[in-house]
């Protein structure tokens, strides 16, 4: 029998930033032991893990880090979805659960980064004596810079500006203000990549990366992991009263891809798949985008935050920059979004994100989260997307 | 190289355009596969469309001229370039905007652009590949 709502008991991440004295498998180890000892059980009570991590998509981290920590036999599953893949290795834990193969599971996410530049660049293609059409486009050469740009930087910096051809309203300081918001929430976050307060100038006086996006306004590439251990109601009631007490509810999880709209093959659309994600997962958990108390978006650069506060309908349709401008989205604003920093300052191990931006809601939701906790939070969203694309949201509720 | 490449050099004496969907006709122009089903337009060679399903497609051209609805300043070589969405009257295309500053004084939403060629050089059996781009009206 499926079991209706499932329950995260158990959850870590490590500090994101560089490690270099630990191995991929280092890390997940790290995180998936405290995240059980977090939970109160054992290894040998999982029923089903799912392990993300994009960098070594074929080399069956999971089973790796069984070998560390325990090989117990149960079903593994690697996953590998761009920047989704750690909601996509939860979404994993949780479907088994749902689907009563098992009473718990397992989800981790890792990635080692530090130091691996700017991703999605492909290096030139051997010189042929004579011109060689190649791939889909029957391209003589690497597309890239010839026709446009297909790096992560001058993709998420079109996505801001498009937002901004169609409503207006978006200037290279606005997107600036974005990034100097996320790194003064990350001042209060011990296990941030970068915990440095930045002015408004010194964020737009940095280095151009791909205009408007300045070196700070960039997700910063690193190591870490973040791991999480899922229970349904059955397993739940088992445990002891102070494991239930700790118990966060998942209202909602949800993962999609991109669905075909015009020229979603000339700019990535990274709207539409969110927006269909935040619509579903706000039918699933029976709430609004007005009962949040706190959102994790995927700010992988400062204009793509922009885009995905109306995405996940914060503001109405085409207001985002009003909503910003209003001052919602700081940490004592009406709707707090990215208080652990965000990508651009927590950090961007990719496959660990999307665990982490959970794990951040999570510790609101126990008041555990220090001195960022956000006061009496009872429910919180966190959003990840990968280009290609896909898109996770989960919808976290306190309950007890 | 296939058939139509082969004589697609031999009819422009001795250019290739640098993609398949770039026509070296007088004038150039970009040509996409249209869906007869659903009317999707794409760039690349195709399996089936990805709107509605369907298998059929055929060749049309692309106007000449569009719109910026997006842009990024790429400086992350040692050339800074100009990444642009261009609306082509109702047909989104991904291009380098040449012929202008690489910077937002000059670089502007909504501002109008054409298609232009320009030369990638000759290999050596002295092939010369066109490239394309868009440029300020």
């Amino acid at each position: 029998m499926g079991s209706d709502t499932i329950w995260i008991i158990g959850s870590n991440m490590t500090r994101f930033g560089k490690h270099p004295d630990k191995d991929v498998v280092d890390l997940a180890a790290e995180a998936s032991r405290v995240a059980l000892k977090d939970a109160g059980i054992s290894l040998s009570e999982v029923g089903v893990l799912g392990v993300g991590n994009l960098m070594n998509a074929g080399a069956g981290i999971g089973q790796q880090l069984q070998k560390q920590i325990g090989q117990t036999g149960i079903p593994v599953f690697n996953v590998s979805n761009a920047c989704a893949t750690g909601a996509t290795a939860l979404r994993v834990a949780i479907m088994a659960v749902k689907a009563g193969e098992t009473d718990v599971g397992m989800a981790v996410g890792v990635e080692k980064l530090a130091g691996a530049g700017l991703l999605g660049q492909r290096g030139p293609k051997p010189e042929s004596e004579t011109w060689q059409p190649s791939g889909r486009f029957g391209a003589l050469s690497s597309t890239e810079g010839r026709i446009g740009t297909s790096i992560m930087p001058g993709v998420f910096a079109q996505v801001g500006m498009e937002y901004g051809h169609k409503y207006g309203g978006t200037s290279f300081e606005l997107f600036a203000k974005i990034s100097e918001k996320n790194h003064s929430h990350s001042t209060l976050n011990p296990l941030a990549a970068y915990q440095k307060r930045f002015t408004l100038e010194e964020i737009m006086n940095d280095v151009m990366i791909a205009y408007p996006n300045t070196r700070p306004m960039c997700s910063g590439n690193c190591d870490g992991a973040a791991a999480m251990i899922v229970v349904n109601d059955e397993k739940l009631k088992s445990l002891p009263l102070e494991v239930q007490k700790r118990a966060v509810k998942i209202s909602a999880s949800v993962l999609t891809s991109d669905p075909y709209v015009d020229g979603c093959q000339i700019l990535p659309d990274v709207n539409t798949l969110t927006r269909n994600a935040a619509s579903q997962a706000y039918e699933q958990a029976g709430i609004g985008p007005e009962d949040l108390d706190l959102v994790e978006l995927h700010d992988c650069f400062a204009t793509a935050e922009l885009v995905h506060y109306d995405n996940l309908m914060l503001c109405e349709e085409g207001g985002a920059v009003d909503f910003f401008e209003s001052g919602a989205p700081w940490r004592d604003g009406a709707k707090p979004v990215n208080v652990s920093g965000g990508l651009q300052s927590k950090g961007h191990p990719i496959a660990a994100t999307g665990i982490a931006n959970i794990h951040e809601i999570v510790m609101h939701l126990r008041g555990e989260a220090g001195d960022r906790q956000i006061e009496g939070a009872r429910v919180g969203l966190a959003h990840v997307i990968g280009l290609g694309s896909a898109c996770g949201v989960h919808i976290l509720e306190k309950v007890a | 190289m296939s058939e139509a490449q082969e004589k697609e050099i031999t009819e422009t004496g001795g250019k290739i355009a640098f993609v398949d969907y770039l026509i070296l006709d007088d004038p150039p122009y970009l040509q996409a596969q249209e869906c007869t089903s659903c009317g999707a337009r794409y760039f690349d060679r195709r399996n089936a469309c990805a709107s509605c399903f369907k298998d059929q497609f055929r060749s049309v051209a692309i106007d000449q001229e569009g719109v910026v609805t997006s842009f990024s300043i790429v400086q992350m070589g040692p050339i800074p370039y100009v990444s642009a969405v261009v609306d082509c009257a109702g047909t989104s295309v991904k291009c380098t905007i040449m012929n202008v500053e690489p910077s937002p004084e000059y670089v502007t939403l909504g501002m109008q652009v054409k298609l232009m060629t320009y030369s990638m050089g000759e290999d050596s059996e002295g092939t010369e590949a066109i490239a394309f781009g868009f440029e300020p009206i």
